[in-house]
This record gives C-alpha cells, sequence and structure tokens, in this order.
C-alpha cells in the first residue's frame, strides 16, 4: 500500500496544486491541545503534518522552537506520550504524520522499537536533523527503519554531487532548507530558492522538494510555492501556540493563522 | 622497556569513528563545513611549512616545550610513586588549551574564513580562542553560559580586553552545553564566512582528531621528558576529563607503550546521583549529543540531565568519543573526585609545591592522592597539569573559606 505522504503527493500533483505542510511541537502546551490542533490544522487545509519530539537540546533550532520543546517537556512530554497522541490523531483524522525530531530521544527509546512503535500508531515518515544519511548506513543499530519513510534534508551548502546522492535516495519528500540558519521566521526570503529547487529537481528525482527555514506569511509562502512542490511553516504557527495556547480561543486564533499561508499556497 | 615512540594509532576511520563512538552527527547545512575544514586538515597536516610555523609559534608565543617537573615535596607527603607533573599551567594563557586554538586558527585562515566563533565553559578556551584571534586579526565571538561567567568573571574580563565579544547563554542550565549549542547554531547561520574552533576532543567528525592532534604534543614531550630524567616510561598517567582534550593529549603518544596504565578522571561533584555530577562513565549512556555518538548523562526519555561541578571545565554532559572508545576496550581507566576532593588537592598542592591548580586539573590531583601512597616508591606517576588556578581564586575562596571576594 502507498504511504499516506505518497498518495497525498501524488494527488496534489494531479490537481495542479502545492503542499502546504505545518510543523508544531507535540505536547506544547499539552498533549491534548496538539490533537486538537492537528485536527485544525487538517481541517484547515494541511497536507502533511510535522510534530516535533521535544528534545532538551534542540541545537537546529531557533528560539521560538526551543521554548516550544521546553514548554512541552515541562509539561511532562515523553516518547510514549508521542506514541499515544498519534494513535489518538488516527482515531480521528489521516492527515499524513512526519515526526521531526533529534536522534537522542529515539536512541534513548531504541532505534528499531520507535519506527516500529510510531508505524504501528500511525506515523508516516520520520525526519531525524542530527542523523544525516551517511551515518544511518554507518551504525548498524541506525539501519532498522521499518516502515516509516525517511524524510532528507538538503541545505544551500549541500554540493552538487551529494545533492544527487541524497535526492536519488529519497523518502517522501525532500526537505529544502532554504537558508543557512536555525529554523526561526525571517523577514525576508534567501533570493536563490528557485534555482535550487530547480538543481534538486534536475538531479531526476521523483521525490516531490518542500521548501521550510524561516518561511512565515502568506506573501513569502506564495513566492516559495512558485517553484517548491510544498512550503513548510513551522516557527510561525509555534509563535501563534505560544501566544493563545491554553486559551478558548487557541484553536480560532490557529485556523485564522494559519487559513491565510494555505489558501496562498494553494493559490499557485 | 619501550624507549621508540609509538605510531600514532590509526583511528579515527575515515568516517571519523573510534569503534562504535564519534561521527558527524550534525544537521545537513554543517556536513559541508566539516567536510571542508577535514580536507583543509589533511592538507595542513602533509605541508612541513604549516607545521613548521606551528612549531616555532608554540614556541615563541606560546612557550613550548613545558617543564615536566617533579613534585617532590608531595610525593614525600603522599609516601608512595614518585609524582611528576606536566606544566601545561605555564603555557601562555594559563591552561593547555592554547594548543589547539593556536592550530585551528592556522587552519581558518588557510580555509580564508574571517570570524572565529568559540564555546567556553572555564572561560580557558575562550581565553586561548580570543588571543589567537587577536594575534592574527580576527573577529571572535566566545559564547559562555551565565552561570559559568559568574564564577569565572576574571576570564571574561580577559576575553574582553583581548578584543572579544563575549556572548552569555541563559538558555538550560546556563553552562557548557548549553554555549555548545548556541556556537552551532552560530555557526550554521553563518557557516561560510565563520570557523569555529571547537575547544574539547568532542563534537563531530573531524574536531575530535583535531584537537587531540593538536595536543599529542603534551604527551610526546612529556615521552621524551621522562625518558630523559628516569630512563624508563611512567607507571601512570593521570589527568581530568570534561571532553577530554588535555587527558587525550597526555594519553594519546603513550597509547602503544602496553606497561603505562592511564586514568581519566571525571567531576563526581557531589556524589553520584542524578543532576549532581557529571561522571558519564559512572551514570551514563550510550546516546548522541551535539555531533557524536558517545557516553552521555539523559535520562530514559534521552533528555539530557543537569550536571553539577565546582569545575566550570568539567561541568558537561557527554564526554569526547575517543575516551568512550578506550573505556570500551579497556584500555584506559575512568574514576571521578567529588567537588570536595578537588578543593582540598586544590588546596595541598598550593602548600606544598607553591602551585595553584585549575579546579578542573584538581580532580586529577585529587585521584594521585587516593593512588600514590598505594604505590611503590619506585613508581611513577605523571599527573597532567592542565591549567593554572587563577580563574579559580574567587570561586575557591567561596567554597573553603565562606567568603565572597570579586575582581
Amino acid at each position: 500500500m502507498p504511504s499516506r505522504i505518497d498518495q497525498t503527493f501524488a494527488a496534489l500533483r494531479q490537481s495542479g496544486r502545492k503542499a502546504f505542510v505545518a510543523y508544531i511541537a507535540a505536547g506544547d502546551p499539552s498533549m491534548e491541545e496538539t490533537l486538537a490542533n492537528v485536527l485544525t490544522l487538517a481541517d484547515c487545509g494541511a497536507d502533511v503534518i510535522e510534530l516535533g519530539v521535544p528534545f532538551s537540546d534542540p541545537l537546529a533550532d531557533g528560539i521560538v522552537n526551543q521554548m516550544a520543546s521546553q514548554r512541552a517537556l515541562e509539561a511532562g512530554a515523553t516518547m510514549a506520550g508521542v506514541m499515544r497522541l498519534i494513535r489518538s490523531i488516527r482515531e480521528k483524522s489521516d492527515v499524513p504524520l512526519v515526526l521531526f525530531t533529534y536522534l537522542n530521544p529515539v536512541y534513548a527509546y531504541g532505534f528499531e522499537k520507535f519506527h516500529a512503535d510510531a508505524s504501528a500508531a500511525g506515523a508516516d515518515g520520520v525526519l531525524l536533523l542530527d542523523l544525516p544519511p551517511d551515518e544511518a548506513l554507518l551504525n548498524k543499530e541506525l539501519l532498522g527503519g521499518g516502515s516509516l519513510q525517511r524524510i532528507c534534508l538538503i541545505a544551500p551548502t549541500t554540493p552538487a554531487e551529494r545533492i544527487h546522492k541524497l535526492a536519488a535516495a529519497a523518502q517522501g519528500f525532500i526537505y529544502y532548507i532554504s537558508r543557512e540558519g536555525v529554523t526561526g521566521a525571517q523577514t525576508t526570503l534567501a533570493t536563490n530558492i528557485g534555482s535550487q529547487v530547480t538543481a534538486i529537481k534536475a538531479s531526476g528525482t521523483a521525490a516531490p522538494v518542500c521548501v521550510g527555514f524561516g518561511i512565515s506569511t502568506p506573501e513569502q509562502a506564495r513566492e516559495v510555492a512558485q517553484s517548491a512542490d510544498g512550503v513548510v511553516v513551522g516557527s510561525a504557527i509555534v509563535k501563534v501556540i505560544q501566544n493563545h495556547g491554553g486559551k478558548p480561543s487557541a484553536q480560532q486564533e490557529l485556523a485564522a493563522f494559519v487559513k491565510p499561508l494555505v489558501d496562498a499556497v494553494k493559490s499557485v | 622497556m619501550n624507549s621508540t615512540h609509538p605510531a600514532p594509532k590509526t583511528l579515527p576511520d575515515a568516517h571519523g569513528h573510534f569503534g562504535d563512538f564519534g561521527g558527524m552527527f550534525v544537521p545537513e547545512t554543517l556536513m559541508f563545513a566539516l567536510r571542508e575544514l577535514s580536507d583543509e586538515y589533511d592538507r595542513a597536516k602533509a605541508d612541513p611549512a604549516f607545521q613548521a610555523e606551528l612549531d616555532h609559534l608554540l614556541k615563541q608565543y606560546v612557550g613550548r616545550p613545558t617543564p615536566l617537573y617533579f613534585a617532590e615535596r608531595w610525593t614525600e607527603k603522599l609516601g608512595g610513586a614518585k609524582i611528576y607533573l606536566k606544566r601545561e599551567d605555564l603555557l601562555h594563557t594559563g591552561a593547555h588549551k592554547i594548543n589547539n586554538a593556536l592550530g585551528q586558527i592556522l587552519l581558518a585562515k588557510r580555509l580564508g574564513k574571517t570570524r572565529i566563533i568559540a564555546e567556553t565553559g572555564a572561560g580557558q578556551h575562550g581565553v586561548a580562542t580570543a588571543t589567537v584571534c587577536a594575534r592574527f586579526g580576527f573577529e571572535c565571538v566566545i559564547y559562555m553560559g551565565a552561570e559559568d561567567m559568574r564564577r569565572q568573571a576574571l576570564n571574561v574580563a580577559r576575553m574582553r580586553f583581548l578584543g572579544a565579544e563575549v556572548r552569555a547563554v541563559t538558555a538550560g542550565q546556563a553552562t557548557l552545553k548549553e554555549a555548545v549549542n548556541e556556537a552551532m547554531r552560530d555557526w550554521v547561520t553563518n557557516v561560510r564566512s565563520t570557523h569555529y574552533i571547537l575547544g574539547s576532543a568532542l563534537g563531530s567528525h573531524p574536531f575530535p582528531m583535531i584537537v587531540r592532534d593538536f595536543h599529542r604534543v603534551i604527551g610526546v614531550e612529556a615521552r621524551k621528558q621522562i625518558l630523559e630524567s628516569e630512563e624508563r616510561l611512567p607507571d601512570l598517567l593521570l589527568a581530568c576529563v570534561g571532553g577530554g582534550s588535555n587527558a587525550i593529549g597526555l594519553f594519546h603518544p603513550f597509547l602503544g607503550d602496553k606497561s603505562v596504565k592511564m586514568t581519566g578522571v571525571e567531576a563526581g561533584g557531589e556524589g553520584i546521583t542524578d543532576g549532581k555530577h557529571a561522571a558519564r562513565f559512572q551514570g551514563g549512556k550510550l546516546g548522541v549529543l551535539q555531533g557524536t555518538k558517545t557516553w552521555l548523562l539523559a535520562d530514559a526519555d534521552g533528555q539530557i540531565q543537569l550536571t553539577h561541578s565546582v569545575s566550570a571545565g568539567l561541568d558537561y554532559a557527554a564526554v569526547g568519543p575517543e575516551h568512550a572508545y578506550y573505556q570500551s576496550v579497556g584500555r584506559v581507566d575512568y574514576t571521578y573526585a567529588t567537588d570536595a576532593e578537588a578543593l582540598d588537592a586544590f588546596q595541598e598542592l598550593a602548600r606544598t609545591e607553591g602551585i595553584i591548580p585549575a579546579l578542573e586539573t584538581s580532580h586529577a590531583l585529587a585521584y594521585a592522592k587516593k593512588v600514590a601512597p598505594k604505590m611503590g616508591k619506585d613508581q611513577i606517576i605523571i599527573v597532567n597539569l592542565s591549567g593554572r588556578g587563577d580563574k579559580d581564586v574567587a570561586e575557591a575562596t567561596r567554597h573553603i573559606f565562606g567568603e565572597e571576594v570579586k575582581f
């Protein structure tokens, strides 16, 4: 059976539309609210949800995602809790789910067990920020991937030959990091996103290319969607949760922020 | 007796692995910079002009070679093995850290970088980095935990005088681990212009190898010196281990000498209970942190635990991957000394030898105090006196005399 991620991108391709990918941190401010947030995001038209699994030392994240991780941990988030969350999401929605995290929490849980449990719970992909594909091949205990698709990262600093290698092995979609830096909203976009996406596509990969890092406004989302197959928005959404999480208006505020972003991407 | 210099081991392998440890566990954005650094380091190593410039500066600017000093009064007092101290505390800036900072600034120059960043715990690596940046005209930003800035205020002032910008890191427990996170974030953002002078034998490949190689000079000198003065190899080498740079520098050239035992001394803090120490081989587990697979202190969910040590330089949750390897194969033993034991050794060395050691170094001295009396008088210990204690005067005064002093 094709994965939910592949099915989603196939359907988008057929209808000539671009994907909107939303990132939020699992357990911020609570697992219950994350469940509600995921359903709201899916209702707003998010095609894929990236669920951040909190880690104490998120060194590729900017301050907004660092604080979200910290709030989630302080509220008692655990890997077992994330697995339960995925199951509750699956009772209500088929939106593709990608777990976005760092290696150590996965390592501590057990690499194979993590893949097996997450897959059984209903997750579709995993993106480990500090596990380059090279290392995954070099460590015997990091081989067992189960049925989760391993989403790979390509950066502006990735040399052409490495792009070829990474793109050839890509599963689900390729996450292109739009600029050098950590996650977080930026007032201006990198200027060469279009040409970089073209370069990745030129490698002959069949995997869709989604672009993230620093995208926070509908204007930026629209611009990126011109060249990319999908647009990832993370910190900007996390910021809304930071400001409104736990309040009665939380879902309303989240929807009000995300809907224009989705519309912008879908207008392309 | 083995009087020939043993060939350097062939670790790490081409992927930066020391057996099951080490590697390159970093975000994709940094992969290119790490490969670039690795390639440039290979070229530099093969370039006699690079080695000549490094040797010249180590001699004329840094003050190498350092003495291997026989601590006669302390030896008599302990009543056992002869104790020699490798005097890295006498180096310019006051600790071994300058060996690596100097080597890496020469690499940064070859790489065409214009800006330098570094993390620092005790401030010794920050001072060493600020020093070489001043000497070679580089812009310099040092990340330091706010708690460490408090307890190592003297070094913060030194870095500022040297023209570095010291950025306080307030996240988490505001010590070395958080400073490394911030330095990594800076590097990811400014990777094209910036070289990250990592200060311990830690992080992603090629750093553990490069840092070790620049500190090997400690062991190479010590080996030659002990053969000159005693006409035999030592029985035991001792060094404190935070990330483990001074220890690996002393140990590495002796690895082929089967008769030489080695012990790394970690920070036992207030004792081996969660959050109260930084002894990774006591309460730790295998994991991945800040670019490398190694022993670290984490909870059951893989979240990195709080650490504690009286010495900022040892107050860190992960150990260098090469140490994890030597521990796994049984070549090096690892033990710990508590805050109280370190403070006691700090005072004892000051009063018997007239040398005020760094609090980090005092952990190795504390173990020497324990083990020397159990050894024969014909046996020899070399302790790496990795740094001097000037920076610790305020903190030690607080702990020992219960007085607050400000500088």
